[in-house]
């Protein structure tokens, strides 16, 4: 069994209900993310559209955070998904270096690293990730790589020269696999990135008492 | 970049998460700066015990003392930079053979336990010939200690202006540029001008060697691929631009013509003035290699 993802960009909307859902699921801290939605507006005014990407760990099958891991933190399920012993990581962030997705964070509470382990508890139970159920619009779809009847399988078949991935040039091969992307979401080099329009970069707070 | 070229492919992250920052920073620097002197002090101690057996024998126990001390500060830096750092034991009872780090823990290990050895032998038993044999297997083992950082920095496979083998040769020529700047410190007027001319040979070409694989990278790097060409953006008028070329004045150049300058007119003296500025420069050198591709957003 090879458990992968595959994202419809036709169908996302940004509504960003996978990312909530994702830090429900995983009680994720703030200021970090185990799966986020990037906005990217390409063009310019009138001739503008907005695009929607979800970006997660792509449980790449040669993983180069397995590889770097010291003490086998990160490590591989028998189902291929990479996951992570936070009992045993170090907090050395040669994993944070390695990916190239930038997937990895350290986690401010238990200052160990961490990422998207495709809900690798609710799959034990055989449920899906909380992604997949919170996604209005089916834009998440999950499966087994390795059966040709699932539902991922099907529908890379279905989309054959339309299915990408992420930096395939990284030599990674990813599990984690794009419909309807183009360079501008899946090469984070194709789009400017101006200081002011991160979410939740430079927190600040209002004054006590408010306004004087 | 795309986003620059036309109106109709002018593309503006509008919403997103904040840009990771620097994970690896100034404690990391340190970690290869204080490695570098501690292992090229024993690769200069090894040639000059050779070479000069004679005129060197004086530098067995402070050689040894000082690779002892700055290999220590290497492994405090290292252990301190880990956001679970009382969990450093398990490199040795979980080991992931994989990876660089975990390689670099065991050779570091053995390392010091060889230098140890050595200074076990020349301070408590006062013998140099078991000094001597130590020295050779430390030698061998400061090979891969020196090395394992630029595997680590090899299997980092988001960075790719880390290079194989740039960064091994780098590793090895900071080792050499260290170990003799040192050496000439530590050395002082004891040294006759043989070996003063040739701490300075040794310092000012791999000063040279290392300054060519920093220029070709500088250079040429950016025909290569996108991402490189955006890390070095940072140090080709980008925000690290001034402390880029700091670290390359002070690391190869101010020592490079000192040492040409010591060689040709005998004046020794400006051997020191060399040494200091390499140690200094290479800390800026590393530290700005280190720090610019982690400016890069990965996603």
């Amino acid at each position: 069994m090879q458990l992968g993802f595959l994202v419809d960009l036709h169908l996302c909307m940004g509504c960003k209900g996978c990312e909530i859902a994702c830090k429900v699921e995983n009680e994720v801290p703030l200021s970090t993310w185990r799966l986020r939605v990037k906005y990217i507006d390409v063009g310019t005014f009138p001739e503008t559209k907005r695009t929607f990407t979800p970006l997660r760990c792509n449980h790449c099958a040669n993983a180069p955070c397995e590889r770097i891991c010291p003490v086998s933190a990160l490590h591989y399920l028998e189902n291929g998904i990479v996951n992570i012993d936070k009992e045993r990581c170090i907090g050395c962030a040669g994993c944070v270096m390695a990916c190239p997705y930038g997937a990895i964070y350290i986690d401010p509470q238990t200052q160990t690293a961490d990422k998207c382990t495709y809900c690798a508890h609710r799959i034990a139970s055989s449920m899906m990730p909380s992604c997949v159920v919170a996604c209005p619009v089916e834009a998440n779809i999950f499966g087994d790589l390795d059966n040709p009847t699932s539902n991922i399988s099907k529908y890379i078949q279905q989309h054959q020269g339309d299915v990408q991935v992420r930096k395939p040039e990284k030599g990674t091969d990813p599990h984690h696999f794009y419909v309807g992307g183009g360079n501008v979401q899946l090469n984070p080099l194709a789009s400017s990135r101006d200081e002011g329009h991160n979410l939740f970069n430079k927190l600040t707070h209002l004054p006590l008492g408010g306004h004087h | 970049m795309a986003h620059e070229m036309i109106a109709a492919t002018n593309a503006i992250v509008v919403l997103d998460v904040a840009l990771p920052g620097i994970v690896w920073g100034w404690i990391i620097t340190m970690n290869m700066w204080a490695k570098s002197i501690g292992t090229g002090i024993v690769f200069l101690t090894f040639f000059l015990l050779k070479k000069y057996p004679e005129k060197t024998g004086f530098i067995r126990f402070p050689a040894v003392a000082i690779s002892i001390v700055f290999i220590h500060i290497f492994l405090f830096f290292t252990v301190i930079d880990l956001h679970q750092m009382f969990r450093f034991w398990h490199i040795f009872f979980y080991p992931h053979l994989t990876s660089a780090i975990t390689i670099g823990a065991w050779m570091a290990t053995g390392f010091v336990g060889l230098l140890l050895a050595m200074a076990y032998a020349i301070y408590m038993q006062k013998d140099e010939a078991l000094y001597d044999k130590y020295l050779g297997w430390t030698v061998l083992l400061a090979i891969p200690v020196t090395l394992y950082t630029a595997g680590l920095m090899a299997e980092s496979t988001a960075r790719e202006l880390w290079q194989m083998p740039t960064e091994s040769a780098q590793m090895i020529l900071a080792a050499l540029l260290a170990g003799s700047a040192t050496m000439i410190l530590l050395g002082g007027n004891k040294f006759d001008n043989a070996v003063k001319k040739d701490l300075g040979l040794v310092l000012g070409l791999s000063a040279f060697a290392a300054f060519i694989l920093y220029m070709s990278e500088y250079i040429f790097g950016a025909m290569k691929a996108e991402e490189v060409a955006a890390t070095l953006a940072f140090i080709k008028g980008g925000e690290y631009t001034i402390l880029f070329w700091i670290g390359q004045m002070m690391a190869f150049i101010i020592p490079m013509v000192l040492v040409c300058m010591s060689i040709t007119k005998e004046r020794y003296y400006l051997l020191k003035i060399a040494a200091v500025s390499a140690l200094v420069g290479l800390w800026i050198s590393k530290h700005v290699w280190l720090v610019i591709p982690q400016l890069l957003n990965m996603s």
